[in-house]
């Protein structure tokens, strides 16, 4: 069991390098665009090569990364090559805005989802059908669209709520309540129809196993089979299935951020891609794979110790 | 079904309502797509003033204006050819990536299997927005970069798919048949592989175009578009800026990108539908499932009973027991009213080849049928009570009097709890004994079906013990209750021959120690021989012969009886002579 998480730990190691620096090298090259970018559009071009050369810009793409990845080891992710905010400042600020909305979203959409997945499972008949209605209907409705439609709702016809912008808990906890309540419902029927969906599928799987049919035959019951003995061998995808919503919600929330004017990773990633703000945009990618990697392992972690073959190996 | 599987898919695609409407839509789409330039009112940009913000069902403007005078309709109808183009360069990028490295890696395996299985785990682990976000550092506004990339992202769901298909293929027999023929490689793959990965291909396609209308609308929302294209997501993110001025602008793009998703997404489940139509029969609707037991009970049986012996000491009667199952659209009836009874300390077999309904017959009595199927008639009796007619008393009698031996010993043990967990909850559930009596006697019971340190082996997992320990585990948990009759379905097909003999041994003398009645459901005439005191011959839902066994064996009245047992022998004779 140890070895098999020392190797996910390795393994989460190797997709972090990859992964940045394929992103480094994707915004590698355009050096004199962004020192331009970054003096004006007016700037001489002895002043651009200045700030080519001020920014690390000419370095070969090795140097550069290796310089970003000791820094980032140091826990020095650089600076806007804009404003001179340092990215960790930037950073600290804006995830716990994301993480909220994703972590409030995660949790709402496993109890809701594991309800649903698993009566539309047990129920069958019209409720089984209702629920997977809603569910291709939840699934097809991409998350901004849901999103629009509240702000269109609370901003235009119904002002309970605001429709846009954020309160930070600090100031106002029941301004941060609100302000974080249209986004969250907006990422949850999404993800909450497709995690149904696959609680749905996995619950069934589980039922049409053989020890079920013998346990049902031994003369437990139903209600037991399905609480003790269905559940507990659909918890594994279950955990998979979580997993995933937590990978598609840290995307959701790009959007989101973007409808309700939040002060997010995911608009700090936009904005700083859109004037090229290579720190900015390396730092939003590396704390966007860490939750996804630290996702990951918790998940196998959870795998492991919930199969006894993996445990008791 | 009877049609022609190749012609048939589009023609019951278009049967099936929910197919037929998203096709026709998703046409029109394409179709307003090709032909905007001719049909669309006024140009993608062509401002005029009295248009601005003008709200729908103006004249000339149906759907009203933007922020900047430009005709909204005109907008979306040039917007669908930026729709049309990203979904097809994220369709063939996708498929052409996953298809392949799936084919690949399915086919050859090893370090290229190992590597692209990583990069696809790395890939769909990652939020794929981002990915596009850092390139559009790169590229800048480029949408057929961008939907590349995409197209690259979602490849993943193709590689696995195929991947997962292939590595069934390839073992199969036909592929090997070609192999040995001396078919190059890429032939093989061609003409069988190919063939094999298409529906889910197509279907996963319809899914993948789905997202991709999504991804396009989303990064144009993002203010990662070409402002100078129109798509729906640049017309969706104008209006959306402007949804203080004219807030019903909005509604358009946002409708239009909704129901082309939902349209996508509905023709992929209804081409998973027709193309893997497979014989996997489905739950009928609880109105069609009333309707068919409803008419089942008018209609007459006429069956002409078969039992032989005196009718006292009967533990367990079968009476014109009746199972169908609904496959695709029909009832097929798979037990045709079988009757059976079952003695006091008898063994009943009951034979036939697989796919006779004799494994039907005996989860009816049980009452452990499949969701899906339907019992049009018949009585299960045990002690006066019929069964089937009340559930209360199926669930009383299940585990209590009636127990059941399964095939399969390692698939019928829950594999996340203990041996001696899983086999007290089952104890528990049926006596009022406490946890510490329970265990007692199953420690008692373990050692008697031939469990040598039961107290071991309670404290392990079902993938620690051996097959031939599972069944004893199996049967120990029949046996726990102390039941009247215990229905064994194939007892011991999945075990190895050795303990073969020592399972069927161990169930002949609890029969004859605690008077057990059973039922023996096997294919094995050897097993009849062996342990069965009456037997009874099926075939095709029906019983077609009863006799003790002495007689069946000695003198078989039917053809099908002789038939059995002469390629029972041959069977036999070809295990002596390898």
């Amino acid at each position: 069991m140890a070895l098999t998480l020392l190797k996910n730990l390795v393994r989460s190691l190797a997709v972090l390098l990859v992964v940045t620096f394929a992103t480094f090298s994707l915004t590698f090259g355009n050096g004199p665009g962004i020192a331009r970018a970054v003096l004006g559009m007016n700037a001489r071009p002895e002043d651009v090569q200045r700030e080519v050369i001020a920014l690390g810009l000419d370095q070969p793409l090795l140097v550069q990364y290796g310089n970003w990845l000791k820094g980032a080891l140091s826990g020095d992710l650089g600076a806007s090559f804009y404003t001179g905010q340092t990215v960790t400042n930037a950073l600290s600020s804006r995830v716990p805005v994301t993480l909220a909305i994703v972590v409030i979203t995660l949790v709402l959409t496993a109890a809701l989802s594991v309800l649903l997945g698993v009566t539309a499972a047990v129920k069958g008949g019209w409720v089984d059908r209702v629920l997977q209605f809603l569910s291709v209907l939840g699934t097809a409705v991409p998350a901004f669209i849901v999103a629009i439609v509240l702000v269109f709702a609370f901003a235009i016809a119904w002002r309970v709520l605001p429709a846009t912008g954020y309160v930070s808990p600090e100031i106002s906890l029941s301004g941060w309540l609100a302000s974080v309540t249209l986004p969250v419902v907006a990422l949850l029927i999404g993800s909450m129809a497709s995690a149904a969906a696959q609680f749905r599928t996995a619950v069934l799987d589980t039922l049409s196993r053989d020890y079920v049919r013998t346990l049902r035959a031994r003369g437990i019951s139903e209600r037991h089979v399905i609480f003790r003995h269905v559940l507990r061998n659909s918890a594994a995808p279950g955990l998979t299935v979580l997993s995933l919503t937590t990978f598609s919600l840290l995307g959701g929330a790009v959007f989101i951020e973007q409808v309700f004017a939040l002060p997010g990773m995911g608009q700090l990633a936009n904005q700083s891609a859109q004037i090229n703000d290579v720190p900015m945009v390396m730092g939003t990618v590396l704390v966007t794979i860490v939750i996804v990697l630290v996702v990951n392992f918790l998940g196998d972690l959870a795998t492991t110790v919930l199969n006894p073959k993996a445990r008791t190996r | 079904m009877t049609e022609n599987p190749r012609r048939g898919v589009l023609v019951r695609l278009l049967r099936n309502p929910q197919g037929a409407i998203c096709l026709v839509y998703l046409l029109l789409v394409v179709l307003v797509a090709v032909t905007s330039p001719w049909l669309a009112p006024t140009g993608p940009s062509v401002t005029e003033l009295d248009a601005t913000s003008a709200p729908p069902f103006t004249a000339g403007h149906l759907l009203g204006g933007d922020g900047a005078g430009r005709d909204i309709l005109s907008r979306l109808m040039w917007g669908s050819r930026q729709t049309v183009l990203a979904c097809l360069i994220i369709l063939a990028v996708s498929v052409v990536t996953g298809v392949l490295s799936g084919l690949a890696a399915g086919f050859y395996r090893g370090r290229f299997e190992a590597g692209a299985s990583f990069v696809a785990d790395v890939i769909m682990s990652l939020p794929g927005v981002v990915l596009l976000i850092a390139l559009y550092a790169l590229t800048g506004p480029n949408i057929p970069v961008a939907m590349a990339a995409f197209g690259l992202i979602l490849a993943p769901t193709y590689y696995r798919l195929v991947r997962s298909v292939v590595l069934g293929v390839r073992n199969e027999l036909y592929v090997d048949a070609a192999r040995v023929v001396g078919l190059p490689d890429l032939r093989i793959v061609g003409r069988h592989v190919l063939w094999a990965v298409r529906a889910p291909v197509i279907i996963q396609s319809s899914f993948v175009l789905a997202s991709g209308i999504g991804i396009e609308a989303g990064i144009s929302f993002l203010g990662l578009g070409d402002p100078a294209a129109a798509s729906w997501g640049i017309v969706l993110q104008e209006s959306f800026n402007g949804i203080y001025n004219n807030p019903t602008a909005v509604v358009w793009p946002a409708l239009v990108i909704s129901l082309t998703i939902l349209a996508l997404v509905l023709l992929g489940n209804a081409l998973s539908d027709v193309l893997q139509a497979s014989a996997r029969s489905k739950p009928l609707s609880p109105r069609a499932r009333r309707a068919v037991l409803k008419a089942a009970r008018r209609e007459e049986v006429e069956e002409d009973s078969i039992l032989v012996g005196s009718s006292d000491d009967v533990v367990l009667s079968i009476r014109a027991l009746r199972v169908a199952y609904p496959v695709g659209g029909e009832i097929r009836e798979v037990v045709h009213g079988v009757d059976l009874d079952v003695r006091r300390g008898e063994i009943h077999g009951l034979v036939g080849e697989s796919g006779s309904g004799k494994s039907q017959v005996a989860f009816s009595t049980l009452g452990i049928l499949p969701r899906e199927a339907l019992i049009l008639g018949g009585s299960v009796l045990l002690g006066g009570d019929d069964l089937l007619e009340d559930g209360v008393k199926m669930r009383a009698a299940r585990g209590r009097r009636i127990a059941y031996v399964p095939q399969e010993p390692m698939s019928n043990l829950d594999p996340s709890f203990t041996i001696g967990k899983q086999l007290a909850y089952g104890l528990r559930a049926v006596t009022s004994l406490s946890a510490q009596q329970a265990r007692e006697r199953l420690v008692e019971l373990l050692t008697r079906v031939g469990i040598n340190d039961p107290g071991r082996v309670m404290g392990l997992y079902p993938h620690e013990i051996s097959g031939g320990m599972a069944q004893r585990v199996l049967i120990c948990g029949a046996v726990a209750a102390d039941p009247d009759v215990i229905v064994a379905d194939e007892p011991t097909t999945a075990l190895d021959v050795t303990v073969q003999a020592e399972v069927l041994e161990l169930l002949r003398e609890l029969s004859r120690e605690r008077g057990l009645a059973m039922i023996l459901v096997t294919h094995n005439l050897g097993v009849v021989a062996d342990l069965c005191d009456v037997v009874s011959v099926m075939k095709e839902g029906r019983i077609v012969e009863r006799a003790d066994v002495e007689t069946l064996f000695e003198s078989p009245r039917e053809a099908y009886t002789k038939e059995l047992l002469s390629s029972s022998r041959s069977v036999e004779l070809m295990e002596i002579q390898p």
